[in-house]
C-alpha cells in the first residue's frame, strides 16, 4: 500500500530468520533474495522453489449479478471458463489503459475470487467499488488470505508427498479445495515462472505452518525459498508482463501482446470502445522481446533506437540466469517489432546492438 | 565478512591497495554482498583521467546497476579484463581476482581522506 508504514506478510519473521534480504517492495517488506538471485532462479528451473506471495490481493465477488459485474470490469470473457477454472485478464480504464492484471477464479456463476497485484490492492478495490452498480457483494479479503507458490519440475513430488495427490489431478489454470491435517486450503495450478507447480491459498493464520510443512516435505527434493529478485528473472524469461513495468495505465493490452485476453466480441466492458478503436486504427507500437548482442544490461526506462531515431523504450531487462544472455522487453514502433529486427539500446553513454527475438526466451513448461 | 587490514576504504565501499604511486581498486566484501550476483562490469579505459569521488565504472548485478567512484584522482593504468568474461569473480574474490582497475596517483594527499580498515569495518561489518 502506498502510504504509511510498510506492510508485512504473516511470513515476515520466517523470511528474516531464513536469511532473506528484506526490501520495501511497493510498500511491502519482502525478501528480495535469500541465497542469491541466480542460485534461487536455478533452484526453480532445475528443482523446486517456494515463494511467499501473500502480499498479492484477493477480492471476492458474490451475488446474482457478480458475473455481470466482472464481465464489465475484465477485458477477458468469463464465458470461457467453467466452475473451478481460472482466467487471466487485464482490467482497463475507459481509455484502454491498464488498471491492473488479474486472475479470476470461478467458484460458480454467483461466486468469484479475483487475485490482483499487491501494489494495486487499494487502487483496484476503489475502482471496483466506483463501478459497482450491479447487485453483488464485493469484499477485499487480502489481509486474511495467505498465498504460497510452489514451482519447479520437482514441485509435483513435494505436493504429492504432502497432499497425497498428483498436481495433475488439477488441470492447468484450474483450482480445487484440498485439506492438509484438517486445514482447508485452495490449490491452484497457476504460477509466474513457466515451470510446473501450484499456488496454494490458505487463511493468513495458517501460512507460516503451511510454509514450514512445504519446506520440510521439500528438503529431499532440494527445495529453496525464493525471493522477489528471482521471481522477476523467472517471469521475464517467460515474457510474463509485470504491472508497473511492462503494462501500466499508459499502455493498452493489445500493444502489450495480450490480445488473447481481450474479448472484443464480448457484449461490453470498460475500455472496449477505446480498444476497438485502437485496433481499427492499427497499433502504433508493440511490446517485444530483445536480446543484447553486446555486453551490458538493459534496464527499465532506457531508450531504444534505430540507426538515427528513438523508436521506443525498455520496460524490463536483466541478465537471464538460464541463458546467460542479456535480455529485455521494450515497446518499439510497429515497423521495428518484427522478430529478427536489429535495434539499439541506449545504456548510459553507449548504444548497444540488440535483436528482436521470439517469445518466450526460455521454453514454457507449465503444463 | 572480510576487510583486509592492509587496504584503505571509502564510504562508497571501494577499497584501494597502495603500492608506491599506484593504487589498485575494487569493491568491498560488503558491497559485493549487498549487490548480489554480479553479471556485468563496465570498466574505464587505460589512459582515462579520473577524479576522486566521481563515477568511473559501473557494476551491474542481476537486480541493479551501481556506480563505482574513483577513490583517488589520477590516470587509469590497468583494468581487470578477466572480469569482463567472469564478472562473478567480484563476488567470490572481491580483493584479489575481482579487482577492477589501477590508478596512478595525481595527488597522494587524497589517500588521507580514505578510511582505515578499523573505521570501515566498524561501520559496515555485519557478521
Amino acid at each position: 500500500m502506498s502510504s504509511g508504514n510498510p506492510e508485512k506478510t504473516a511470513l515476515y519473521a520466517v523470511h528474516e530468520k531464513s536469511g532473506g534480504k528484506i526490501v520495501d517492495f511497493h510498500g511491502w517488506l519482502m525478501p528480495i533474495q535469500y541465497e542469491g538471485i541466480v542460485k534461487e532462479h536455478q533452484a526453480v528451473r532445475e528443482r523446486v522453489g517456494l515463494f511467499d506471495v501473500s502480499h498479492m490481493g484477493e477480492f471476492t465477488i458474490k451475488g446474482n449479478e457478480s458475473k455481470k459485474f466482472l464481465q464489465k470490469m475484465l477485458t477477458n470473457d468469463l464465458n470461457k471458463i467453467k466452475d473451478g477454472q481460472c482466467l487471466y485478464s487485464p482490467i482497463c480504464y475507459a481509455n484502454g489503459g491498464i488498471v491492473d492484471d488479474s486472475i479470476a477464479y470461478k467458484i460458480n456463476d454467483n461466486e468469484w475470487m479475483l487475485v490482483v497485484n499487491a501494489s494495486n490492492i487499494e487502487k483496484d478495490f476503489a475502482w471496483f467499488e466506483e463501478n459497482k452498480t450491479e447487485d453483488c457483494v464485493l469484499e477485499n479479503i487480502s489481509a486474511q488470505t495467505g498465498l504460497i507458490a510452489l514451482q519447479g519440475p520437482e514441485s509435483e513430488k513435494v505436493f504429492q508427498k504432502l497432499f497425497g495427490q498428483s498436481i495433475d489431478s488439477i488441470e492447468y489454470y484450474h483450482f480445487a479445495p484440498a485439506e492438509l491435517e484438517g486445514v482447508a486450503v485452495t490449490v491452484s495450478r497457476t504460477g509466474y515462472t513457466g515451470e510446473r507447480g501450484v499456488e496454494i491459498f490458505c487463511q493468513a493464520e495458517n501460512v507460516v505452518w503451511l510454509w514450514e510443512k512445504l519446506i520440510e516435505a521439500g528438503q529431499e527434493f532440494g527445495i529453496a525459498p525464493i525471493g522477489l529478485g528471482a521471481r522477476d528473472t523467472l517471469r521475464l524469461e517467460m515474457k510474463f508482463a509485470l504491472y508497473g513495468n511492462d503494462i501500466t495505465d499508459q499502455t493498452n493490452p493489445l500493444e502489450a501482446g495480450l490480445a488473447w485476453t481481450v474479448s472484443l466480441d464480448k457484449e461490453d466492458f470498460i475500455g472496449k470502445a477505446a480498444l476497438v478503436a485502437a485496433k481499427e486504427a492499427g497499433l502504433e507500437r508493440r511490446l517485444v522481446c530483445f536480446q543484447l548482442d553486446e555486453p551490458g544490461i538493459a534496464r527499465h526506462g532506457f531508450a531504444v533506437w534505430n540507426e538515427t531515431h528513438a523508436i521506443g523504450e525498455v520496460t524490463s531487462g536483466t541478465m537471464s540466469p538460464t541463458l546467460n544472455k542479456s535480455i529485455g522487453l521494450a515497446y518499439v514502433d510497429l515497423e521495428h517489432a518484427k522478430v529478427g529486427t536489429s535495434i539499439n539500446v541506449e545504456v548510459r553513454t553507449r548504444k548497444l546492438k540488440a535483436t528482436v527475438v521470439k517469445p518466450p526466451f526460455v521454453e514454457n513448461k507449465t503444463k | 565478512m572480510e576487510f583486509p587490514a592492509d587496504l584503505k576504504y571509502t564510504n562508497d565501499h571501494e577499497w584501494v591497495r597502495v603500492s608506491g604511486n599506484e593504487v589498485v581498486c575494487g569493491i568491498s566484501d560488503f558491497a559485493q554482498s549487498e549487490l548480489g550476483d554480479i553479471v556485468f562490469v563496465e570498466l574505464p579505459q587505460v589512459g582515462d583521467e579520473v577524479e576522486q569521488n566521481k563515477a568511473c565504472a559501473v557494476v551491474e548485478s542481476v537486480k541493479t546497476a551501481s556506480d563505482i567512484f574513483a577513490p583517488v584522482s589520477g590516470k587509469i593504468t590497468k583494468v581487470n579484463d578477466v572480469i569482463a568474461t567472469t564478472p562473478a569473480e567480484v563476488n567470490t574474490s572481491p580483493y584479489e581476482n575481482g579487482w577492477l582497475f589501477a590508478i596512478e596517483l595525481s595527488n597522494a594527499d587524497e589517500l588521507n581522506a580514505l578510511l582505515s580498515q578499523e573505521d570501515y569495518a566498524a561501520q559496515y561489518a555485519k557478521s
